[in-house]
């Protein structure tokens, strides 16, 4: 039998230690709060899942998650497949290339709440030109006014911040691939789409996987942005997940409801990630036919 | 299938003025249709460029060359018709084996049934046909390697197949198999093979003809034989066998030739009038003789090692002159000499080499 050691757990504690203090102990607390009724520092309720009950009931909330899943989704649909096809036409070699990738990366060093202003002032109608552009159009556009337009602002402002993101990993992951690749599809015949369709696509799997997760779970918690805008209206029409709780929270003080609707987002962002990873794993991997094996 | 013929030669940069400039020196050479070839030569020597100016991936900067007197200097792989299998193996990973074969196929629109049928000829004969419904990506690095080479043998119009080190990546006990594999596939196709690598032993195997190049220079083109036998240029005897050729300097005399500061009987008549000029004997021909022997020089035994089958025995020789190694290649059933012992080797003989700046003269 070999001799047991007990020193590894040494090794470990700086980790749990910093871990702890970090994420496990804030955490806790949250869930600590949300299964009590805080009435004053002094007087505290356990109420059990009460909370939990609550919010699960809350048609607001229920409104927020729908209009943030859609956010997310069309989020995805649109930054994934632009950021591929902007990376597909940024130039490969020489100079060129390195101003590309410095002018494409600017947007991501903007802080988030001076996108908001940006796009604050570019929107509006008198001063701003995309707005007196799209007035002097003859649309009828009004972020503030108009929750259609204020949704589709938000969207297009997230497009126009993270879409080089993407761009840049896709970027990364094609100039990965090694020249062989090219020149073997070539003398085998294959087309401009075939070699996206067979070498590329499937080349760019890892850091898609990477691209889609971020932007997900980014999206999923878009908060800034909005709030700097257009502050969650018109109506609720752009009030997302994050601004939700933050009223709850902060606005209203009513921290139990918070606490568990916290917990129930930080799940939703779990699962549905876990979901969209193994999903994206399976993808192109999965054995087409199974008869191989048999 | 195709004859090969190329004139030309190639420099990466612009205007190039010296040798150095130059990846491939100008080069006039064929590749006979149905022939197995290999490029030899150590790293950076210009045989992959020479091969990706036959496949067409690289133009060269000057001349050209013609497939069966077809110039295609200007014509793309596709367009020449070529296959090519690279150094690491390139399958498409989302497809299965079958899928992969037949990719070369269905781009150039051949019917279904037609595929179908040389999808099976092929992995038949690569004995892939149990795994043609496996996903390529899973297989392991030989398996992916016969499937490049599967996509280069499924168009039966293929002018030529071309390899680029195509078994660096494989083990070696899978690389027998494969080498074979290939040789089996030549045989039955009358393809015609050109195949890079730097080892001398998969080159001397797998090719009727071997080219041997240096510095962008190709120095001989022959088969095993010929380059053992009589290498052409010092680099080959040094480059082929292993260990190398021995060269030692020497200079022609008026009654013979001085060699190790010894005066030999000049083998040849043509060189008792010479200058300098270098001998060369392959280790395998060095063998012990008796003392004042003709054509032996008598040398000190600095290294005497075992290699298993032969012993590999270096004397020094010239002691005092002119000294310099020699290694001689003995059979184990002799008595080996023991290190500093003073022993004498013959060195002139019929399969001595002669040479003069590099070139063999004799």
């Amino acid at each position: 039998m070999k001799p047991v050691n007990q020193k590894a757990w040494l090794l470990v504690v700086p980790v749990v230690l910093c871990v702890a203090f970090s994420a496990i102990l804030p955490l806790m607390t949250v869930v600590n709060y949300s299964v009590q009724d805080i009435i004053s520092p002094e007087r505290r309720v356990f109420v059990g899942t009460e909370w939990f009950k609550a919010v699960m009931r809350d048609d607001d909330l229920i409104g927020a998650l729908g209009r943030q899943m859609v956010f997310s989704l069309a989020v995805l649909a649109v930054e994934i497949p632009l950021g591929i096809a902007l990376a597909l036409a940024m130039p490969a070699k020489g100079w060129t290339s390195s101003a590309v990738l410095v002018l494409v990366a600017i947007s991501l060093l903007i802080p988030w709440n001076v996108v908001g202003t940006i796009w604050q002032i570019y929107g509006r109608t008198d001063i701003g030109l995309m707005g007196a552009a799209l007035a002097a159009l003859g649309f009828d556009y009004s972020y503030t006014g108009n929750a259609t337009h204020a949704w589709l602002t938000v969207l297009l402002m997230d497009v126009w911040h993270w879409t080089p993101l993407v761009a840049l990993l896709c970027y990364a992951g094609l100039r990965a691939i090694p020249d062989a690749y090219y020149q073997a599809a070539s003398i085998d015949g294959a087309s401009k789409f075939a070699v996206f369709r067979y070498i590329q696509l499937p080349k760019l799997r890892g850091v898609l996987m990477i691209a889609v997760l971020l932007r997900f779970m980014d999206s999923f918690m878009i908060y800034t942005e909005p709030f700097v805008l257009t502050g969650g209206g018109p109506g609720n029409a752009t009030t997302f997940l994050s601004q939700y709780l933050t009223q709850k929270a902060v606005g209203q003080f009513d921290l139990g409801p918070a606490a568990a609707f916290s917990l129930i987002y930080f799940l939703i962002i779990l699962l549905l990630c876990f979901i969209l990873y193994n999903w994206m794993q399976r993808v192109g991997t999965a054995d087409k036919t199974e008869a191989g094996h048999g | 299938m195709a004859r090969i013929e190329l004139d030309l030669a190639h420099a990466y940069g612009p205007n190039p003025q010296r040798d150095e400039d130059y990846a491939l020196l100008p080069l006039k050479m064929t590749f006979e249709d149905g022939g197995a070839y290999a490029l030899l030569g150590p790293s950076g020597c210009g045989k992959t460029t020479l091969l990706n100016i036959v496949s067409g991936l690289v133009t060269p900067s000057q001349g050209g060359l013609s497939y069966d007197g077809r110039d295609v200097t200007r014509l793309t792989p596709q367009q020449r018709n070529i296959a090519q299998v690279f150094q690491f193996p390139v399958i498409y990973d989302t497809m299965t084996v079958a899928e992969n074969l037949a990719f070369p196929l269905r781009n150039r629109g051949v019917p279904a049934d037609r595929i179908k049928q040389r999808v099976g000829q092929v992995a038949e004969m690569l004995d892939m046909s149990g795994q043609l419904n496996l996903r390529a990506a899973g297989l392991a690095a030989d398996a992916k390697q016969k499937i490049s080479l599967g996509r280069g043998l499924v168009r039966e119009d293929v002018s030529a197949v071309l390899f680029d080190e195509p078994l660096t990546v494989i083990d070696p006990h899978l690389k027998w198999q494969l080498r074979r594999k290939l040789k089996q596939i030549h045989h039955e196709l009358k393809l015609t093979l050109i195949y890079v690598t730097h080892d001398q032993v998969e080159a001397l195997t797998f090719a009727q003809q071997v080219v041997v190049m240096t510095r962008g220079k190709a120095v001989q083109i022959g088969t095993a034989s010929e380059l053992f036998e009589r290498p052409r240029h010092t680099f080959v005897g040094n480059f082929i066998g292993s260990p190398g050729m021995n060269f030692l300097a020497a200079c022609g005399a008026a009654d013979g030739i001085e060699v190790a500061g010894r005066r030999l009987a000049a083998p040849k008549a043509a060189l008792s009038g010479l200058g300098a000029f270098t001998l060369g004997v392959r280790p395998e021909y060095v063998r012990l003789a008796a003392p004042n022997e003709p054509g032996a020089v008598p040398g000190v035994v600095t290294q005497a090692q075992d290699i298993g089958t032969y012993w590999l025995v270096t004397a020094s020789v010239g002691e005092g002159v002119d000294p310099s190694l020699l290694r001689a290649r003995l059979s184990s059933e002799q008595t080996i000499p023991r290190v500093g012992e003073t022993v004498w080797l013959s060195i002139v003989g019929e399969h001595t080499c002669y040479y003069v700046d590099e070139d063999l003269i004799a």
